[in-house]
């Protein structure tokens, strides 16, 4: 690999993302936020939802916004880049192996999902006010899971950016990441689901469920939640999975 | 260090459309489906039928052809962002599709249709292309400078490029793959949408490159930018090489391609006929005015013989132009078809 080839290529990403970032982050974190304020203010106080959600509910909310970012940092750019105006060809033209560029957009991806990690969590704490009891008391097992949902994000981001078009875009949002959001564990504990025994082996395929439970038990151990051991390695294996897919899916979108 | 190109037998064949001709057909998200089983037709274009070409270290090469001749797909191959289906392709002593990352350090590619970054400015997008090369930064910031000044660019430099008019594009995609001053640059249709006097900035700019060494290989479909601009060059039609050589090698090797528009004060029938029994003469054309254009493997021979004709005939001889062989004359000669159709 070529690392200054490297570098300058997330350099540009660093450019173009301080020139987005906060549409980015508007587009990515109101609707969590939105949700935040509804369930986990109004609805608590108001006292038709425990005190204890506001604990339940910002883990999910972390994974999400996490997730979203990441996905969407990464596979706008690459479904306009590869379409009409080939945008992307410069940089599939420096010197080096073209799948250095897809691995540079997962790293700018997993630095951004990383950074709307660290927006949410204190906005969402601020919304919702007194009574968030989050436990930092595993920080490695914090740092890991944040570290594989961004990744997963990136990945995600890479797979879907190299094989949706942009007229498919709007599907994307109904067929993939609403599903995957409203069955992801995020806003309640995957226990919840034990009154409907099929849905709850069903939802295992999607990964957010991973993260949002690795936030839970890295945060909120006082709630049920998958073990720690469980979310990491299906996460790793997701991670993998998807970044292979998404290196196939570019090779075939960049080579002609 | 000069470096040519070589290709050998290269073959390419489409098999699916181009990505942007393809969309609705990934992820099975779209519903309409083409008829299935055998009587289902098989998407298939042949882009690249055969073409072995070499081309000259330090020389300045043009691919000549009509609009879907293989042109852009050959560069594609040698540029490594199209996969061959079967042949070889060199860049210098590499070959394209074995070793694709030495190949990119050599050249420069300046595209059909400009594929500028446009979430960057101007100046960025040749900055950030210099990074990518390994420019240092003090050394990028002046090359940006001197090519953002070369291609009157330096006004907006520092604008996004959304108010860019179409010349200005191509002129900043042609300073964009100067930046890294690549041994060997590649042009596809460089002159494509601009004005002629912008063209022949091009046209100096490319002969300066090719002063300094640099091989250039660059397609168009217009003849006179072929004329000017090659040293050598080769004809392309459906994917096939149909002609190469010098442009002079080129023109002479057709018959009649020389062309004599002739004016004189009237044009009888029988006149005409007495020209075109002259030796050497293929076809006159006549608007029955006094206007001739008189197709012929001769000039500059003929026209003594023609005014001895038109004196003879009481006609006086008014105007005389007479047209060198044409690169056009050529294509109609080999194909039956005229470039411009």
């Amino acid at each position: 690999m070529n690392l200054k080839t490297f570098l300058a290529l997330l350099s540009r990403d660093a450019r173009v993302a301080r020139r987005n970032f906060v549409p980015l982050l508007i587009q990515v974190l109101l609707q969590p936020m939105l949700f935040v304020f509804i369930f986990g203010r109004v609805m608590t106080s108001s006292g038709f939802l425990p005190n204890e959600y506001k604990s339940l509910l910002l883990p999910g909310i972390i994974a999400i916004s996490m997730v979203l970012c990441g996905i969407q940092a990464v596979a706008m750019p690459l479904i306009t880049e590869f379409q009409f105006t080939k945008e992307i060809e410069d940089r599939l033209l420096a010197p080096m192996a073209i799948e250095w560029l897809a691995v540079e957009k997962v790293l700018a991806g997993v630095i951004q999902s990383l950074a709307a990690g660290l927006v949410v969590i204190p906005a969402a704490w601020l919304i919702m006010g007194s009574g968030v009891d989050l436990s930092l008391h595993r920080p490695l097992v914090f740092a890991l899971i944040a570290l594989q949902a961004s990744l997963l994000a990136a990945t995600a981001g890479l797979t879907l950016g190299c094989t949706v078009g942009p007229t498919q875009i709007g599907l994307l949002f109904t067929l993939v990441l609403g599903p995957m959001i409203f069955f992801g564990c995020t806003y309640y504990p995957w226990s919840a689901l034990q009154n409907f025994p099929l849905l709850q082996k069903v939802v295992l395929i999607n990964p957010l469920v991973y993260a949002c439970e690795g936030f839970r038990s890295a945060l909120v151990p006082q709630f049920p939640h998958l073990s720690s051991g469980v979310t990491l390695s299906v996460l790793s294996v997701f991670d993998l999975a998807l970044m292979l897919l998404g290196l196939r899916q570019f090779r075939r979108k960049a080579i002609t | 260090m000069a470096i040519g190109i070589r290709t050998l037998d290269l073959r390419k064949v489409y098999t699916s459309p181009p990505p942007a001709a393809a969309q609705g057909r990934n992820l099975g998200f779209t519903m309409a489906h083409g008829p299935k089983g055998p009587n289902r037709q098989k998407f298939k274009i042949v882009a690249l039928d055969g073409v072995s070409l070499e081309v000259h270290a330090g020389e300045i090469f043009g691919l000549l052809g009509p609009n879907g001749a293989g042109k852009t797909t050959a560069i594609g191959v040698l540029t490594t962002r199209v996969r061959p289906t079967a042949g070889q392709a060199w860049i210098g002593p590499h070959e394209v599709w074995k070793d694709p990352v030495a190949v990119k350090h050599l050249i420069g590619v300046v595209p059909q249709r400009p594929n500028l970054d446009f979430a960057l400015t101007a100046r960025e997008v040749l900055l950030f292309h210099g990074a990518y090369f390994g420019v240092a930064a003090a050394e990028r910031a002046r090359r940006a400078q001197a090519l953002l000044e070369q291609f009157k660019l330096s006004d907006r430099a520092d604008q996004l490029m959304l108010g860019y008019s179409g010349g200005m594009l191509q002129r900043l995609s042609i300073a964009r793959a100067l930046m890294h001053d690549p041994e060997v640059l590649f042009l596809d249709e460089p002159s494509a949408g601009l004005d002629p006097q912008t063209r022949l900035l091009l046209w100096e700019i490319v002969r300066e490159y090719n002063r300094r060494g640099k091989t250039i290989l660059l397609t168009t479909h217009n003849m006179e930018e072929a004329d000017a601009l090659s040293d050598r060059l080769a004809i392309v039609d459906h994917g096939r090489i149909i002609a190469s050589g010098t442009p002079a090698q080129l023109k002479s090797s057709i018959p009649g391609g020389f062309l004599l528009r002739l004016k004189f004060d009237a044009s009888p029938p029988d006149f005409v006929r007495a020209l075109q029994g002259l030796a050497g003469v293929r076809e006159v054309r006549c608007d029955g005015a006094g206007e001739v254009d008189l197709y012929a493997d001769r000039s500059g021979s003929l026209v003594p013989e023609i005014i001895s004709l038109a004196s003879g005939a009481r006609l006086s001889l008014r105007d005389i132009h007479i047209a060198e062989p044409s690169l056009e004359n050529l294509f109609l000669h080999h194909t039956g078809r005229s470039l411009r159709e």
